[in-house]
């Protein structure tokens, strides 16, 4: 309680200084830092009339989409690959050094060669989505399986649990709260990548509301495009907590 | 998990040559047959004496170690920053309750913007030369230093902390000589995440923001549709993070073998 007292005023104690340092004072110049006002008013041109090619609620969905597209292809292709590396000793040492290899990358740094190969549009969001949180879907899906416990997988077989269904009653429950973890750390790197895509280059999007407002020295709505930035990444990630406890009903959080 | 099939160091080194020489197959079965121009898919020994030639051949002004050299510059201030501020600030926190409660919910709510959403900002108050970047990577290095130091002085035993008040420790002393020591396991593996994001930030703001650097390298290449360019960029950014990982990793490793696990 006392907590969220401290909270709650040390936002409104930051709110004051902001008011005072811009508007009320001119302390720092609306060029460095928009006041209150300039970011209100950027704020309702760009949900009413549109900023960067669309209204915010357009380039919200636009971003959205590109994030559950590539996150879903990676989940697709990325868990059933980390899976199968967990139960097979040779598909590991298959793949394994092929991983390694690709690993120290960063997701970011694959985009110049996304939008090489696939040009400005969606599909090259998409790609360096998907790579953003494929690494991190194989690897907790990977360990997920090798945590399980060795005699509940013995005694699944001796009862005659095999192939689909040993997968789907064994290894999916087993491996699916690491899962979860992987999917929750992949899902910040998703957005990061995707906003600098979008810095790069696009034609609608939270990133390029940013690009736009920065050529045009828009100081407000930078504000406005970061905030939506850290509404959208919050929104993410708390609806997938919430699949996250719908899909283990047994997991008491 | 099914029974360890019996594998020996070969089959093991053999299945791992293989799954290389798959990939590399591919690769290279792709650029030949002319699935894609070379220009957009060339095959691997293209790369390779791309990324040989880039090392004494300049490319936008520099060579590869060169434009290594300036953005390792970037990234060693702004992860020093980190470091500098996020430390001290972290051990503070987990001492002063009252520090605690004021800075943790700014905290909250300021990590949901992402590192990269800085870069407009970044641009607009330092430039684009040096401080544009530094902030960008500051801003991905930053919580991980505070929070691991934080719940690291957080977490200290409470018996230690209380002898040190019966000897008559102050604030100071306790802060620097028991929080700090105790949380030191926890603060490593911390430096090890931010490093890692760090890296990465750099790329993107170079990206975005800069005139030399190893990101520049790669939108330059990118612009000229040389992908054997883009692809020996995106090698050295693998081998100077993997690095750099591999480097605080063998600290963390050391700390816990004298100090027990973070």
């Amino acid at each position: 309680m006392l907590r969220l007292a401290v909270g709650a005023a040390t936002f409104a104690a930051l709110a004051v200084a902001w008011y005072l340092a811009t508007s009320a004072t001119h302390f720092i110049p609306p060029i460095y830092l928009p006041t209150p006002q300039e970011v209100w008013q950027a704020l309702t041109q760009i949900v009413v009339t549109g900023y960067a090619d669309g209204r915010l609620h357009q380039h919200f969905l636009h971003s959205c989409g590109l994030v559950l597209m590539g996150f879903a292809a990676a989940i697709g292709i990325g868990v059933p690959l980390g899976m199968w590396m967990g139960w097979s000793w040779r598909a590991e040492a298959f793949v394994n050094p092929v991983f390694l290899l690709i690993r120290p990358i960063p997701p970011l740094a694959w985009i110049p060669l996304a939008i090489v190969w696939l040009g400005l549009g969606d599909a090259a969001k998409v790609l360096v989505i998907w790579f953003a949180a494929f690494v991190p879907a194989v690897i907790n899906s990977y360990t997920g399986v090798r945590t399980i416990e060795r005699h509940v997988i013995e005694a699944a077989q001796s009862l005659g649990i095999r192939g689909p269904m040993l997968v789907r009653e064994i290894l999916v429950p087993g491996a699916l709260p690491l899962i979860f973890t992987g999917l929750r750390l992949s899902l910040q790197a998703c957005w990061t990548t995707l906003v600098a895509a979008e810095l790069i280059g696009a034609i609608l999007g939270l990133g390029h509301v940013l690009y736009q407002a920065g050529l045009d020295i828009y100081p407000a709505m930078i504000v406005v495009g970061m905030l939506s930035v850290a509404v959208a990444g919050a929104l993410m990630t708390h609806v997938l907590g919430w699949i996250e406890k719908r899909a283990m009903p047994w997991r008491i959080a | 998990m099914k029974m360890r099939e019996r594998m020996t160091g070969w089959e093991l080194l053999g299945l791992g040559l293989a799954g290389l020489a798959t990939f590399f197959g591919v690769w290279s079965l792709a650029a030949v047959a002319g699935l894609a121009p070379p220009q957009f898919l060339p095959p691997p020994w293209t790369v390779a004496r791309e990324f040989v030639h880039l090392t004494h051949e300049p490319f936008v002004g520099y060579t590869l170690q060169q434009h290594l050299a300036s953005s390792f510059m970037r990234f060693g201030m702004g992860f020093g920053l980190a470091v500098a501020i996020g430390v001290p600030l972290g051990l503070a926190m987990g001492w002063f309750r009252s520090l605690d409660m004021i800075v943790s919910p700014l905290f909250d709510a300021l990590r949901f913007v992402a590192p990269i959403a800085w870069v407009p900002f970044a641009a607009l108050w330092f430039g684009t030369g040096i401080g544009g970047p530094v902030l960008v990577i500051f801003t991905g290095a930053f919580p991980p230093c505070v929070i691991n130091t934080y719940r690291g002085a957080r977490f200290v035993e409470p018996h230690l902390i209380e002898a040190a008040r019966t000897l008559g420790a102050g604030n100071r002393q306790i802060i620097l000589e028991v929080l700090l020591p105790a949380s030191v396991p926890s603060i490593v593996a911390g430096l090890r995440v931010s490093a890692g994001l760090a890296w990465q930030s750099l790329v993107g703001a170079e990206l975005i923001v800069a005139s030399s650097g190893i990101g520049y390298l790669l939108v330059k290449g990118q612009a000229n549709i040389s992908t054997d360019i883009v692809m020996s960029g995106m090698i050295a950014i693998g081998i100077v993070g993997f690095v750099i990982d591999t480097l605080l990793q063998a600290l963390q490793r050391r700390v816990q073998r004298t100090r027990g696990r973070a």
